[in-house]
């Protein structure tokens, strides 16, 4: 086992647990705090691919401010412990044997393709900043352009769903 | 760096509808008027419109291969630009009845309709995404846009979360198509191995997000709550556009990676008998109008995942034997957006102030009270369930025929099967219009008088659907051309 692979085990066991976590805690701010661990193990992933510049953003916009944000907002609605149903505990059994078997589908799928992985073969591309801006604001400049639309929509919903009634 | 004008102009309509969505965002401070900005958003939604003619008339593919300018995107843009128009003139009086904010409706309304346009013109996946969040995201708001009411946001937030959900299997498919073949580019998947394994779980999980937008059972659980709980223009806008847009999109995948093609024949194959069974089975147990139509919008997904199913059975046609499926999706789609957007748009005028009056009782009597609104209810159900001289007969004709000449047998007997059924509770409202008496208290109540923009889109939708169900084959000679999908 080389190095790397023993890197990409931990960060990826590190993100799959962070996730579980994020999902099994029964208070929201437990939730947020794991949140942090699978972003960070992410961050790692990415810098193991050599992409230094979107671990790095990954760690200043998701680890640092969209965090922040997601703390304040559970602190602002002084979230409580979530509630659970009868109803909910029993939709969580299929669910739970659903998901298993989802996972357990895919994870065979890609065990079982021999098939080299195409992607792969073609890493400089991301490699540096450089090459990532020319990217962006060259090959891709469209849909980066709408992306600023998207987020103007999710503003706009924001607004309209939680203004202030008209008297 | 600026963009080719040929690139811009290859994506005007978007571009236009996007600039009026902000206009009309920019201008909501400072204008008062709501006939302002009805007319303000039929300039964007018609001007959006007729941008897809320049748009056509410049063809080739733009932006570095994300985006296409053909025929197909050509008639998509104009389908959904229609369904655009015909929403902002039933919602007018809408907006008005119900005290909701004129401004910030349309802009989301311009902004949904650009990302279906996205939708229909992507030629890359990541592009195709973002459109797909373009129009959910605006979506998942309007749904939940009447606020006092419970059931819109319920209707909302169970869009939301199912939606989301959808779209995460969009975006892991997305993930491993590109692992597999090292492009996103649907234009450079040609050469891919269609045995790898890889491709073909990237392929399901597109197909599942995909089904989750058109409502293909069993990803429809979502539709008739949130059919119910939007507000009935909006509901008219889910039924007619983003299952279009995303039906496009998931041609244009055929179209273009013939590994996709072959792989999603059997799946097409259950969908489309699953999807038929749970709308028309659903709907006979539905005495709500508005759940009704939701039912009936499943059962008409399912119809075209028929004409899905027959394409994929034909891809192996070298000479073009898969057209005619796909000029039957096409057809399929304008005729029931026509039929759709014309049903709503009379259930939210009866429905009256807080949408009251939904159930099959509020119909009772209708021919009497209301004899024109009674016909043009009675001429979009009966298109729904294909009788002649309406658009939805071709419609069900030619879907029929394309599963008949792929000798699609089984699938055609089950279609028919469901026609029939369909029948039942289609003809149930007819009946339930002209040969039950109202109450009398509805009797003794003033007739609801349907404003100008109304009776407009009832007119427009009515003619509509009597002149494809006449001359079909205007829009068919159209659609049917060899370079209809750019390769």
């Amino acid at each position: 086992m080389t190095a790397p692979l023993i890197i990409f085990f931990v960060l990826a066991a590190l993100a799959v647990g962070g996730a579980l976590s994020l999902i099994f805690q029964k208070h929201p701010i437990h939730s947020a705090l794991s949140l942090i661990v699978v972003m960070v193990a992410l961050a790692g992933l990415y810098l193991l691919l050599g992409a230094e510049f979107v671990a790095a953003v990954q760690i200043i916009v998701y680890g640092g401010a969209i965090m922040v944000l997601f703390v304040f907002v559970i602190m602002l609605l002084n979230a409580g412990i979530e509630e659970h149903t009868n109803f909910s505990k029993l939709a969580g059994f299929p669910g739970l044997l659903l998901a298993f078997a989802l996972t357990g589908f895919i994870a065979a799928t890609i065990a079982r393709s021999t098939d080299t992985v195409q992607a792969a073969s073609q890493p400089g591309n991301m490699a540096s900043t450089r090459d990532l801006s020319t990217m962006i604001f060259k090959d891709f400049v469209y849909p980066f352009e709408l992306t600023s639309f998207l987020i103007l929509v999710a503003v706009l919903g924001a607004i309209v769903l939680a203004q202030r009634e008209k008297a | 760096m600026f963009p080719r004008t040929d690139d811009l102009l290859r994506a005007l309509p978007e571009l236009i509808w996007c600039g009026f969505g902000m206009l009309a965002m920019l201008l909501q401070p400072f204008v008062r008027s709501r006939h302002f900005f009805t007319g303000l958003a039929l300039v964007g939604a018609v001007g959006g419109t007729g941008a897809a003619f320049v748009a056509g008339a410049t063809p080739g593919e733009g932006f570095y291969g994300l985006i296409e300018s053909d025929v197909f995107s050509f008639f998509f843009r104009l389908l959904v630009g229609l369904v655009a128009v015909l929403v902002v003139l039933a919602a007018d009086s809408y907006l008005e009845r119900e005290n909701l904010p004129f401004a910030e409706f349309y802009a989301l309304l311009l902004f949904a309709t650009a990302g279906m346009g996205v939708l229909a013109s992507a030629r890359e996946l990541l592009t195709a995404f973002i459109g797909l969040e373009l129009s959910s995201i605006s979506s998942y708001i309007l749904a939940g846009f009447r606020r006092d009411s419970t059931k819109s946001s319920e209707a909302s937030l169970k869009y939301f979360l199912l939606g989301s959900f959808a779209t995460a299997f969009f975006l892991y498919g997305i993930a491993l198509v590109y692992g597999a073949t090292g492009t996103t580019n649907l234009g450079r998947m040609d050469d891919a191995d269609p045995g790898s394994n890889l491709l073909k779980l990237g392929l399901s999980l597109i197909l599942i997000g995909i089904g989750f937008k058109v409502a293909a059972a069993p990803f429809q659980i979502w539709t008739p709550d949130v059919y119910e709980g939007a507000p009935t223009p909006v509901t008219a806008l889910f039924s007619a556009g983003p299952k279009a847009a995303a039906f496009a999109l998931l041609l244009r995948i055929f179209a273009s990676v013939p590994a996709a093609t072959h792989f999603w024949f059997w799946a097409f194959w259950v969908l489309a008998a699953l999807t038929m069974f749970a709308g028309n089975l659903g709907a006979l147990l539905q005495t709500n109008v508005k759940r009704l139509l939701a039912y009936s919008s499943i059962a008409h997904a399912g119809y075209i995942l028929v004409a899905f199913a027959a394409v994929t059975f034909m891809a192996n046609d070298l000479n073009g034997g898969a057209t005619p499926a796909y000029a039957a999706v096409l057809f399929y789609l304008l005729s029931y957006a026509l039929v759709k957007i014309g049903a709503f748009t009379i259930v939210s005028e009866i429905g009256g102030w807080g949408e009251k009056n939904l159930t099959l009782d509020d119909y009772a009597g209708l021919a009497q009270r209301q004899p024109v609104a009674a016909a043009a209810l009675s001429l979009y159900l009966l298109s729904l369930l294909g009788l002649p001289v309406t658009a939805g007969f071709f419609g069900k004709f030619y879907i029929f025929k394309a599963a008949v000449n792929s000798h699609l047998i089984w699938l055609a007997v089950l279609m028919a099967i469901n026609s029939i059924i369909g029948a039942y509770y289609y003809l149930r409202v007819i009946v339930v219009m002209y040969m039950r008496e109202g109450s009398a208290e509805a009797m003794a109540a003033a007739p609801v008088r349907f404003p100008v923009a109304v009776n407009v889109v009832l007119a427009v939708t009515a003619i509509g659907t009597v002149y494809f169900g006449l001359f079909p084959n205007q829009v068919l000679n159209f659609i049917l051309q060899p370079n209809l999908i750019a390769h």
